[in-house]
């Protein structure tokens, strides 16, 4: 008798109707999208925050380059002691001093170059000093070796390499940015969705095995059909969280945008200033198109149905891992010592994921990483969007799938043995032993 | 009689641990059948055998005619020694879904269900959790669960744990009116007065081995020693004790009655009848007490049972 639908209904329904499950999904995007607006508001109130910089510039080389802005005030002070100015900023409470000395020489000037503080200055301020101050002693100093500036300036030259395959189809930098976030996006997916409901999967065949109801179910199902029913009823319901997440995220994002819509508008003014600056300006205008182009060229075909089946087939292969460390352990404090070898090679191919592809998408560790059937749906999804042969995939999907079967059989046979074993967690010796049984 | 369960020569090694031991039972059609053993023994690995829970390493097992098979889940029902239902789940739904699962229709189980719950007088707890009853409600939810499928064979494993006498007598007398409705039961336990009072057959398993098996009247025939407990009245007890001692076994017997007279255990040897010891008796007092000692399950299962420890 088949009984996987009923069993498959019985999980699903079970965990979508647990009040914790619930709770979650509805909060969950609620949290999120709360601590999003409060670090957005932060740290706009952080950008308004208006500093005042005071400049002693007593060789009078620099002081006109400094114009204030919105978040910054520059306070040029002239015919000042630095004691007394120094004195002067420390009362007014102003940010700091910046104290250029007199000296003729641009190259010794510009390592004398000092910056007071009540307490130690942001980065980006003195970054910001510095690359000013930079610009500007560079320019002084052409002139002064008797250097053409305009010349300069005219001939220097920008390079960006077109890059086109052999069969005609171009691309650029930006499509490689694209490839990666996608590549990215669908590892990282897989990564959260293994971890989160693999977990869940675990737990509910402890409890199964705690409430010592799983005696009766196996009189009356073969444990293969309940191990599959419960990771297959579990990932829909993950899959339903999932979805609702998306759903309840955009529409609370909308709202929260349509609420506080005028306040935002301001409060990105300068943000959107730059957006408008960069429309206008024709080769940012080229990089968003490039951009558009880049995603079109992705082999979204492909990407999609190998998200799917490497989706499916690396979920699968986990889960039930996963279903087996349960079974094989009477409480969720013994997992710990079984989970190692299995978050183990998820991070490893994370890892890969995120420092190789990127390096080099096609070579030895990216490719090799890409078929050892741990590793090869995070890696194999990361690397599809820079284009894999279709034999490489195939192969990969075929080993991918030839683990799985093998790890559910595994599995099947710890977690046949290991749900009707109470007491004293197994080591894995024991693991192995009952495989054999 | 007809057989509805045949065990044979099953058994079962786990690792080097041997769980079961070429061990065969045959459970007569509409009997109560008791399984009886220490802890330990197999009893558990060879109720998992015929609830396919465990596949046995050889023997076989035959159900009502036909070595058995998947088709055989809806004709068992089976409730565990160490028993449980999913804490969070409403009683009602729990029970639709493990009657679902042993193959009944949904609108079917849910008749049985009322029927039940009605009959057991807890119709009310329809939707309520498992975790708000108290141990022996859901016992109650659990015994009804067994046997809702109306299945051949009842595997009961220390069936009457957790209820209190006024339950556990309201289960006993549904598992006799399953047998008469033609059910045949099998029934694991360590409460031998209740073996005593419902089983009709026995088998003993100690140490993977089966030691003993057969009707319990037989058994029972095979293990008395002609033994009888007598109570006599005369004027000198202690000259007739002196006297009986040399003529038979005898040994100082105690229960209780209302005058002071002698009690002995006699075991009788193969010459001697009940009616000569009777008549020897009532020619020299007046006797007040005559009975044959049968020995109870207890002994049995105690005396096989060290027996075969010291072997």
């Amino acid at each position: 008798m088949n009984h996987l639908p009923l069993i498959i209904k019985r999980e699903y329904l079970s965990k979508v109707k647990n009040k914790s499950f619930i709770v979650m999904t509805i909060l969950s995007p609620i949290i999120m999208i709360a601590l999003i607006s409060v670090v957005a508001y932060l740290s706009q109130l952080n950008n308004d925050k208006v500093r005042t910089i005071s400049i002693l510039d007593e060789s009078g080389k620099v002081k006109d380059i400094f114009e204030s802005t919105d978040n910054t005030t520059y306070n040029k002070l002239d015919g000042m002691s630095l004691e007394d100015a120094k004195t002067l900023v420390t009362e007014t409470s102003g940010y700091g001093l910046l104290h250029i000395k007199d000296i003729e020489n641009v190259k010794e000037l510009s390592e004398n170059i000092k910056f007071y503080s009540e307490e130690s200055p942001s980065l980006t301020v003195i970054s910001k000093l510095e690359n000013k101050l930079e610009r500007h002693l560079t320019l002084i100093n052409y002139e002064n070796v008797g250097i053409d500036i305009d010349k300069i300036k005219d001939s220097k030259v920008t390079v960006d390499i077109f890059q086109e395959n052999f069969v005609g189809e171009t691309s650029s930098k930006t499509d490689s940015i694209i490839k990666l976030i996608f590549g990215g996006a669908a590892g990282y997916l897989l990564f959260m969705f293994i971890i989160i409901y693999g977990n869940m999967i675990m737990r509910s065949v402890i409890e199964e095995k705690t409430s010592r109801i799983i005696e009766v179910i196996v009189s009356s199902v073969k444990p293969v059909q309940l191990m599959l029913g419960k990771i297959i009823g579990t990932s829909l319901a993950g899959l339903t969280q999932f979805a609702i997440w998306l759903i309840l995220g955009s529409i609370l994002l909308f709202v929260v945008s349509a609420i506080f819509g005028i306040d935002m508008a301001q409060m990105q003014t300068p943000q959107q200033a730059a957006i408008q600056q960069a429309m206008e300006n024709p080769e940012v205008n080229t990089k968003i198109q490039e951009a558009m182009q880049g995603f079109f060229n992705l082999p979204l075909t492909n990407l999609i149905i190998a998200f799917i089946f490497f989706f499916i087939s690396g979920y699968l292969l986990y889960s039930s891992l996963y279903a087996a460390i349960g079974a094989a352990v009477d409480n969720e404090t013994d997992t710990q010592q079984f989970m190692l070898p299995i978050i183990m090679p998820l991070i490893l191919a994370v890892y890969i994921g995120i420092f190789t592809v990127i390096e080099d998408p096609h070579g030895t560790v990216s490719t090799v990483f890409s078929f050892i059937p741990f590793t090869s749906p995070v890696v194999m999804l990361m690397r599809i969007p820079f284009g894999v042969p279709i034999w490489q995939q195939l192969l990969s999907l075929a080993l991918l799938i030839g683990t799985f079967v093998f790890t559910v059989w595994i599995a099947a046979k710890i977690y046949r043995v290991g749900i009707l074993m109470y007491g004293k967690k197994p080591t894995y010796k024991e693991l192995l032993k009952w495989i054999k049984y | 009689m007809d057989k509805l369960l045949e065990v044979n020569g099953a058994s079962k090694k786990f690792g080097d641990f041997i769980a079961l031991n070429n061990v065969s039972i045959s459970v007569p059609k509409g009997s109560i059948y008791g399984l009886l053993g220490p802890n330990g023994a197999g009893k558990t690995t060879l109720i998992r055998i015929i609830n396919q829970i465990t596949l046995p390493d050889s023997g076989t097992v035959v159900l009502d005619g036909e070595p058995l098979n998947e088709s055989h889940i809806k004709d068992i029902g089976y409730l565990p020694e160490e028993r449980g239902l999913y804490k969070s789940m409403k009683v009602g739904e729990q029970a639709l879904y493990l009657a679902q699962l042993k193959g009944l229709s949904k609108s079917v189980a849910k008749e049985r269900l009322k029927y039940w719950f009605d009959r057991l007088d807890i119709g009310d707890w329809w939707n309520k959790k498992i975790q708000e009853l108290s141990k022996g409600m859901a016992q109650k939810i659990q015994f009804v669960v067994t046997v809702l499928h109306e299945p051949k064979l009842l595997i009961f494993d220390e069936p009457f744990s957790g209820f209190d006498p006024i339950n556990a007598n309201l289960i006993k007398d549904e598992i006799l009116r399953l047998r008469e409705n033609g059910a045949t039961v099998i029934f694991s336990t360590h409460r031998m007065e209740s073996v005593e009072e419902l089983c009709d057959d026995i088998a003993l398993i100690h140490k993977s081995n089966k030691i003993l098996d057969g009707k319990i009247l037989d058994v029972k025939r095979a293990y008395k020693s002609n033994t009888f407990e007598i109570g006599v009245n005369t004027a000198n007890n202690s000259a007739l004790e002196k006297e009986l001692s040399d003529k038979f076994k005898t040994e100082p017997a105690n229960f209780k009655t209302l005058s002071n007279e002698l009690k002995l255990n006699i075991q009788l040897n193969g010459n001697q009848s009940s009616n000569d010891l009777l008549n020897y008796l009532t020619s020299k007092g007046e006797v007040s007490h005559f009975v044959e000692l049968i020995p109870s399950v207890n002994d049995i299962f105690i005396q096989t049972v060290t027996e075969n420890n010291l072997q």
